[in-house]
């Protein structure tokens, strides 16, 4: 990698956005998991519920501390590193992220105080409608953040304006209603529920494998096991494949994440396993399944899906119809005045403005993209192709570790109604190691979303080469350093201080019947064998 | 969509500059105290259960209240691009300054009497000091910068090219705005802790308080007999429509002595402002030695008001002005979103905004009352 500021910036924003994004998907899922436990408290009156609670809204509390820690540098570094983006496309993507603000993230955090400090200073109910304020608040706040994300896939009810030369609302409830965002906002809460649901079932398992805490750790599976399959079908089924079709670049994320080098018939079929070879422009060693991808991408059968070659060479076209409207804006901008623009300019720019973003590739090539020679044309359009191997690898892994989350999940589902949780030793073993592993899907799918949409930053608006800040590569390298250093710190504290509140354990505040507690509290009557109906609440 | 029509760009600019000030002293007023008492916490705090006593009586509430620089940054974004995009981009490394503080905060609040070691806890201490000064100072000295003009140009395609250094902004003018601010927020800071602490931390409290209100006073006062004497104002030479596009190379623009005055000539009502300043910082400090904790918070949440409303008074309609190309200066008329865009924004913010002070009103109120030191020490409910 060149040591350029746009591979510096692009770095220093893919290593926080991956770094804040270990914290907000648990925030998500666990606030949710948390207030549901809270209301079952409410609902039955039983104390071991509120005890759940409290242990588990302990651990979301480390989690939310880095999670708004981390979340601070993300809202700022729009302008820090990236001016040109902030400018070129404040108008649109700031609202939502005011928004998130004012709806959102104030909910949130105002409550979560509250949370940990009014257990005494408010009624249950009090403290349950405080519990689900912080939980929607962090749901709704990612539905805003989304809806950022997706206007940046599929950059829908805004167009460029010539006088402020950046892109300004044209219809509101376009950016609102953009089908990506919608597709995003499921997939990534019910990503976020995944992760919560697998951390609950891993702890929990890790106190039935010490035999302590089985009262709590038992209900907390049933809870886990529950939610954690509902979650866990929906970010599968629900994927964010479907919003894959509705702009040209999201066609090529699609085709780069199956390696589909050619356009097939319809149904294409889906590449189960192979290796993308870039340089040759094929996949080797490469297993089909028919109809699959075709299904999966289109949810038809008739719906032909293009392949990469196709898409570089439309891209081609867009690029000639952008420099037609680079030109014609230079001639609107030259004018000076509004009578003054030559109406051949400003017709060939409605009907071209559109493609503009592509004259904008040429830009890393030359600096007027109307003096570019068709090698730069050629060479423009071929960059409009994501980094293919990686998509592919990451795409896989992901869905990979989703199906393997629905089975996990859906063991234990049976094993909780039929109330054998504890039954298979080296079950609760695979839950236990199974935690990290929404982590690494989670990741995985932000890499899709985002490596996939390079070279653009707005799809088909701004290529990430131009929306960069005018920065020394000494300066951002130099930030990169303090927030790898201060981050990877934080980490292992934070690491630290999960595992040691887990290991020392929820406090119970048990109720009758006496015989269900003491078990676990006294080695000898721990012994003795469990009385079945007392875990079975 | 026709409703935006309905209210005119003219007005919507000027209601966003007020919301900008509305946003600003909403920071700095909550999140003002916070930072305050982190900054008193080695002092106002001479043990553990003393400490936990600062940290507790604002632990369950300064989450909320850094959401008001938060959403004060998207708010920038969303109504201000431009601004926030020199801003933001051209101050990178003091905004690095401040982002690291503000990463370590939320943890070392949380993290801090997690575990039992002396030694953990005075470091977690020292930084929750650290994380309090550097912000109020960096804040400050943003302030004194935006006030002398910052270095920056627009190529015709709005990009944008910021010629100054880190150590440029840590000019003379620059540091005493700093040190007004990082005075201010000790005020702010002590006011609070003498209304939520008791005994020897309040009283403490007490004393620092006092010296920072009086400090808070004659530090403004000095920064605006700098700023009259030698500091040059900006003032716009051409026509501005007040309508026009949000473009800030249309117009022209002088650099003269006494254009950040020019304001309260024409409109001499707006020496409410920093009268609110002054008289705030002194009603503080009565506040204070009256032991009247309600009274001292109020005045010196009013002094903050007062200073920050003087800046905004004087410099408009600046909001940025170049030092290296006055024309690019960004002005309240020429560097807003699109109509459409800040008539959305101005919705969703007369719909939310009294919605939350709602609700943190009511958190507050819950939560009344003095910091108990004692279920500290017995560990009861969760505390810090």
């Amino acid at each position: 990698m060149d040591l350029d500021i746009v591979a510096l910036s692009r770095l220093q924003f893919a290593l926080t956005a991956l770094y804040h994004f270990l914290f907000v998907p648990l925030t998500i899922g666990l606030a949710v998991i948390v207030a549901i436990m809270e209301t079952v408290y409410v609902m039955t009156g039983r104390t071991i519920w509120r005890d759940m609670t409290k242990f588990w809204g302990l651990l979301f509390g480390i989690n939310f501390a880095m999670g708004v820690a981390t979340g601070v540098v993300m809202e700022f570094q729009f302008g820090m590193n990236w001016s040109y983006y902030s400018h070129y496309v404040g108008d649109v993507f700031g609202a939502p992220l005011a928004i998130e603000g004012l709806m959102a993230f104030f909910l949130e955090a105002t409550f979560v105080g509250l949370f940990f400090f009014g257990w005494d200073k408010l009624s249950k109910v009090g403290h349950l409608i405080t519990t689900w304020a912080v939980a929607i608040g962090s749901n709704f706040s990612a539905l805003w953040i989304l809806i950022a994300n997706g206007w940046m896939q599929n950059p829908v009810g805004a167009a460029f304006n010539p006088q402020t030369m950046r892109m300004e609302v044209t219809d509101f409830y376009a950016v609102l209603t953009n089908p990506v965002a919608q597709a995003k906002f499921v997939h990534t809460v019910s990503a976020g529920y995944t992760v919560a649901a697998i951390f609950v079932l891993g702890v929990s398992a890790w106190y039935v494998l010490r035999g302590r805490h089985l009262q709590l750790a038992k209900r907390s599976m049933t809870v886990a096991a529950s939610f954690g399959l509902a979650a866990s079908l929906s970010v599968v089924v629900l994927g964010d494949e479907s919003g894959y079709l509705s702009t040209e670049h999201q066609k090529m994320k699609l085709a780069a994440v199956e390696a589909m080098w050619k356009t097939e018939p319809a149904p294409a079929a889906f590449t189960a396993f192979g290796f993308p070879d870039e340089a040759a422009r094929e996949t080797h060693y490469a297993i089909h399944i028919p109809a699959v991808m075709g299904l999966i991408g289109t949810r038809s059968l008739t719906t032909e899906i293009p392949g990469i070659d196709d898409l570089v060479h439309r891209a081609e076209l867009n690029i000639r119809v952008g420099i037609s409207a680079y030109d014609a804006l230079q001639k609107i901008r030259e004018a000076g005045s509004d009578a003054a623009v030559p109406e051949s300019a400003r017709k060939i720019f409605e009907a071209n403005g559109h493609a503009l973003g592509y004259a904008l590739l040429l830009k890393r090539y030359v600096d007027d993209p109307r003096q570019a020679t068709p090698e730069q044309v050629a060479q423009a359009a071929l960059d409009t192709v994501p980094p293919v191997a990686p998509l592919y690898w990451a795409f896989r892994t992901m869905v990979g570790l989703g199906m393997f989350f629905i089975l996990l999940t859906g063991v234990f589902f049976v094993l909780s109604a039929r109330r054998r949780l504890d039954a298979y030793p080296w079950l609760l073993k695979v839950a236990v190691f199974a935690i990290p592993l929404p982590w690494l899907a989670a990741e995985c799918g932000w890499i899709v979303a985002e490596l996939g949409r390079q070279p653009w930053v707005i799809e088909g608006v701004l290529p990430t080469a131009v929306a960069v800040s005018n920065l020394g590569a000494g300066t951002v390298l130099l930030t990169i350093a303090g927030f790898t250093l201060l981050y990877t710190v934080l980490f292992v504290i934070e690491m630290k201080l999960m595992l040691k509140s887990i290991r020392k354990g929820p406090e119970e505040h048990p109720v009758p019947p006496p015989a269900a507690y003491r078990a676990e509290a006294d080695p000898e009557l721990a012994a003795l064998p469990r009385n079945p109906l007392a875990a079975a609440d | 969509m026709i409703l935006h029509e309905l209210v005119t760009y003219e007005t919507l600019r000027l209601a966003w500059w007020l919301l900008l000030g509305v946003l600003l002293v909403g920071f700095a007023v909550t999140d003002g105290f916070d930072l305050g008492a982190n900054m008193l916490l080695p002092f106002a705090g001479r043990n553990d259960l003393e400490r936990r006593v600062i940290i507790n009586s604002f632990g369950p509430v300064w989450e909320g209240n850094q959401v008001w620089l938060i959403v004060g940054g998207a708010a920038i974004f969303a109504a201000w691009p431009q601004l926030y995009a020199v801003a933001f981009s051209g101050f990178y490394l003091a905004m690095f300054a401040v982002l690291v503080p503000l990463i370590l905060r939320p943890v070392a609040i949380k993290f801090r009497s997690k575990h039992e070691d002396a030694a953990w806890r005075a470091r977690w201490d020292w930084t929750l000091f650290v994380t309090g000064l550097v912000p109020a100072l960096i804040f400050g000295v943003a302030m004194g910068n935006v006030l002398q003009g910052v270095p920056f140009r627009l190529a015709p395609d709005m990009r944008i090219f910021y010629e100054g250094s880190f150590f440029g902004l840590l000019n003379p003018f620059a540091l005493l705005c700093g040190l007004v601010s990082v005075a201010m927020l000790l005020m702010h800071g002590s006011a609070w802790l003498q209304l939520k602490a008791q005994g020897p931390v309040a009283e403490r409290a007490r004393s620092y308080g006092s010296v920072a209100a009086l400090l808070t006073l004659v530090l403004y006062a000095l920064a605006g007999l700098v700023l009259w004497s030698w500091i040059d104002g900006y003032r716009v030479t051409s026509a501005l429509p007040t309508g026009g596009p949000s473009n800030p190379l249309l117009k022209t623009v002088a650099h003269q002595p006494g254009a950040w005055f020019a304001n309260y000539a024409a409109r001499p009502w707006l020496w409410i402002a920093p009268g609110l300043g002054l008289a705030g910082a002194l009603l503080a400090f009565v506040g204070m030695r009256m032991r009247r904790e309600g009274m001292a918070l109020l005045a010196s949440a009013l002094a903050i008001a007062g200073i920050i409303l003087s800046v905004g008074a004087s410099m408009f309609p600046f909001i940025l002005p170049s030092s290296l190309n006055p024309r690019a200066s960004l002005t309240v008329w020429d560097s807003s979103s699109s109509h459409l865009t800040l008539f959305i924004m101005l919705v969703v913010s007369a719909i939310f905004i009294p919605i939350i002070v709602a609700y943190t009103s009511w958190v507050y109120k819950v939560l009344w009352g003095k910091v108990d030191a004692d279920a500290i020490r017995e560990e009861r409910g969760h505390a810090y």
